[in-house]
């Protein structure tokens, strides 16, 4: 500990921490635009500048560490004055179009210009003109909106391992694209959205389908169904001013009913049922002498990253489609059937936490006959979209409970949404299919938590099984190049292509810190504590949907519906 | 098109890592004319660096092309001898004669055009290059005129 003067009062903070970490613990808020926790700083953008006594020029706090005896003034007429200058340069070529901008309300350079008080277009930059690239199933970009603050570009690269944006040219002509500035659709992108939860501006955001949900909710020929992921419940309070980790599973089942949904299903339903394939799938490979490691394929932005740049371990691929995909091939087959619906009337909806699940959701694989498994992707951000729009305050909202036959889940079902959450769902339900048992304890502590690697040595019933969970591409890639190098401990890895799993996915709300991540993490872990049905086999919904239809885990039906199949895929990488 | 084999290239630089990157793009630009996609892909292969950021390298400075260099290569002098004697309209007359921006290659590729900052022939200000010859005190005139002459050699030499 050393002793800081701030504002005129001593404090303490931690040797070697910089300046911005100890003056946030003070709760002292000091703008920022180019920061990510947890990366090393870049200086970009200076909004941190503060002023340090004895030092001539502003320091940014970001990237000066903490010094014995030095005397900081946050909100000296000087640092304030300096902020606002560079919020004004900012705007200097700004297409100030918030009226019509996602991110009005929510938008950081907004806020700031609010706070610090811009009234007057100080500077006036010829505005620079570039094209929307709608190219992509899941992103857009507007680089007429992007401040190149550069943390896209290090999000991409440094966390998810997969670069397929920089900044391109140089001094004003200077933005950030792909290599040789094509579409997004045809770089390595893999869709995930990290980018655009760190963007500070409208400069990034999700592809919408809200356009089609609405059209397909106003016409009365089409039966729309929708499921909502195991994450939204914890997340979406987040967007009506709730705290993080507030569930509001039963308000959000009569919002969608509200919405004018038909149906409304819970796709924690058919993360049982894919618990119940992949686990069968994990014995059926240990047994068989399969290729192992076996690797889950729940997570989009992963797949794409292992087709187009570790396509050798597309035989390690789960061949499991995700629980999205399950419940939509099981609505258009199976539902249809039983209500007489044709599934072409039908219209699934599905409410992700993720922006790559609208990617997923148009590959060819997921279609039947021409019919899509699921029509429309809503992330959580779109969906609370619709329930503004719709009038609700969803903290008043009366709970309901989800659509028979597929709202019934486990807790192990919804612990899908967070890292590691599948594997401790797999792991429960392999050891009951090796020993007709089930675990004496049944939480897996090994495998929680946000750290971005776990490992573990689990004991399914005699038999010994290495296991890991990654999340963040950057750290599976680091996993699959050990496996590459020769390591051969490991039969089974969860991956989620998001740091922390789906309940800090590219669709989730805005602007939540890693504390509001971990309340989410800590709502999951909450119910699967506090609910009687903890495993996907113990499922009775499940189990009713294998005797009437399905027949067993892996059989013919379930290979037909429920399971695909990946190839390489050449991208610019 | 001329495509070039990087390989050879990429030899002579044996174990050089990231740090080669600017010899190298410059190797490849010597010998090929401008960086062809397929050599950026192979050059950010072989050094392991993703090729969005070997795209961004290369168009943070002036000094790559992107596209293969016209039949006429003509190079417009900004420097400040011949921006005081009105470079800024050459440079216009030229990109609307041609119908391309610096940095591009008309599509029948015959002409490409690019600012440089200083050529280093002040007293022929404004000047224009064409192929290493020089031309003196342009106008929007003469930018006509030369490139009219340039259209007429080229049909004549098929
Ligand atoms: S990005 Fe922010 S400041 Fe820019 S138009 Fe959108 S809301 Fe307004
Ligand atoms: S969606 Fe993911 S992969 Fe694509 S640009 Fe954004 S961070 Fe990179
Ligand atoms: S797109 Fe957004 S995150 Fe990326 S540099 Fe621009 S403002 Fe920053
Ligand atoms: S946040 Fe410190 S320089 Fe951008």
């Amino acid at each position: 500990m050393i002793a800081i003067e701030v504002n005129g009062e001593t404090v303490q903070a931690n040797a070697g921490e910089m300046l911005l970490t100890a003056l946030r613990r003070l709760g002292i808020k000091i703008p920022t635009l180019c920061h990510i926790d947890g990366l090393p700083p870049s200086g970009a953008c200076r909004m941190c500048d503060v002023e340090v006594e004895g030092r001539p020029n502003l320091q940014p706090s970001c990237a000066t560490p903490v010094v014995e005896g030095m005397k900081v003034h946050t909100h000296s007429p000087r640092a304030v004055r300096a902020r606002k200058t560079i919020v004004e340069l900012l705007l200097a070529n700004h297409p100030d179009d918030c009226l019509y901008c996602v991110r009005n309300g929510n938008c950081e350079l907004q806020t700031l210009a609010e706070e610090l008080g811009v009234r007057v277009r100080r500077y006036q930059g010829a505005r620079d003109r570039y094209h929307v690239d709608q190219s992509s199933p899941s992103i857009i970009r507007d680089p007429e909106k992007c401040i190149l603050c550069g943390k896209c570009v290090r999000v991409c690269e440094e966390i998810q391992g997969v670069a397929c944006i920089d900044f391109i040219g140089r001094g004003s002509k200077t933005r950030v694209g792909t290599a040789f500035d094509q579409g997004l659709n045809v770089s390595s992108c893999i869709n995930c959205g990290q980018c655009v939860m760190v963007c500070p501006t409208g400069a990034l955001r999700e592809t919408s389908h809200l356009k089609e949900v609405y059209e397909a909710l106003s016409d009365p020929d089409r039966f729309v169904v929708v499921q909502h992921a195991p994450s939204i419940s914890v997340t979406l309070a987040e967007e009506f001013g709730m705290k993080p980790g507030a569930d509001v599973c039963g308000a959000l089942t009569t919002a969608l009913r509200l919405l004018g949904f038909d149906r409304v299903f819970d796709t924690s339903f058919s993360a049982d049922l894919t618990i119940m394939e992949e686990a069968s799938e994990l014995v059926h490979r240990i047994k068989t002498g399969g290729v192992l490691p076996m690797m889950t394929s729940c997570s989009p932005g992963w797949i794409k990253f292992v087709e187009q740049t570790y396509p050798d371990f597309i035989p390690n691929l789960s061949t499991c489609k995700s629980p999205q995909q399950m419940l939509g091939a099981v609505i258009k087959s199976f539902y249809a059937e039983r209500e007489s619906i044709a599934p072409e009337k039908i219209f699934s909806v599905s409410i992700m936490p993720c922006t790559a699940k609208k990617f997923e959701a148009g590959r060819p694989e997921m279609s039947r006959d021409e019919v899509a498994d699921v029509d429309a992707v809503l992330t959580t951000r779109e969906l609370a979209r619709m329930i503004r729009m719709r009038g609700l305050d969803l903290a008043n909202v009366a709970p309901q409970p989800a659509d028979t036959p597929f709202g019934e889940r486990s807790t192990a079902g919804k612990l899908f949404g967070a890292t590691g959450g599948v594997m401790e769902a797999a792991i429960r339900t392999a050891y009951h299919l090796v020993s007709g048992e089930d675990l004496a304890d049944l939480k897996v502590q090994a495998v929680r938590g946000l750290k971005g690697v776990k490992e573990a040595r689990v004991q399914v019933a005699g038999l010994d099984l290495g296991v890991a969970v990654v999340s963040g591409l950057g750290n599976a890639a680091k996993l699959l190049d050990e496996i590459a190098a020769g390591r051969k401990d490991l039969h089974f890895i969860e991956v989620m292509t998001c740091p922390g799993g789906c309940i800090a996915g590219g669709g989730q709300p805005l602007g939540a810190d890693g504390e509001a991540i971990r309340a989410r993490m800590q709502a999951l872990y909450n119910i699967d504590r506090s609910e009687g049905v903890r495993t996907a086999h113990g499922n009775e919904a499940v189990q009713r949907l294998y005797r009437e239809y399905l027949g067993q885990p892996l059989g013919d039906k379930s290979h037909h519906l429920l399971h695909t199949h990946y190839a390489p895929r050449g991208v610019v990488a | 098109m001329i495509q070039v084999d990087v390989e050879p290239i990429l030899n002579e630089f044996g174990d050089a890592g990231r740090d080669a990157l600017i010899p190298i793009l410059q190797a490849v630009q010597e010998r090929q004319g401008y960086l062809s996609r397929e050599a950026m892909i192979e050059v950010g292969q072989h050094l392991g660096l993703p090729v969005s950021k070997i795209y961004g390298v290369a168009t943070f400075y002036n000094q790559f092309r992107f596209q293969p260099q016209g039949k006429f290569h003509i190079q417009v002098c900004r420097g400040t001898a011949c921006h005081v004697k009105g470079s800024a309209r050459v440079l216009d007359a030229v990109r609307q004669a041609l119908k391309i921006e610096p940095g591009q290659t008309s599509r029948d590729g015959l002409f490409s055009l690019e600012v440089v900052a200083c050529i280093g022939a002040c007293g022929l200000a404004p000047v224009i290059c064409v192929n290493g010859e020089f031309y003196a005190g342009m106008t929007t005139e003469k930018v006509d005129k030369l490139i009219r002459s340039c259209q007429r050699k080229a049909a004549e030499n098929g």
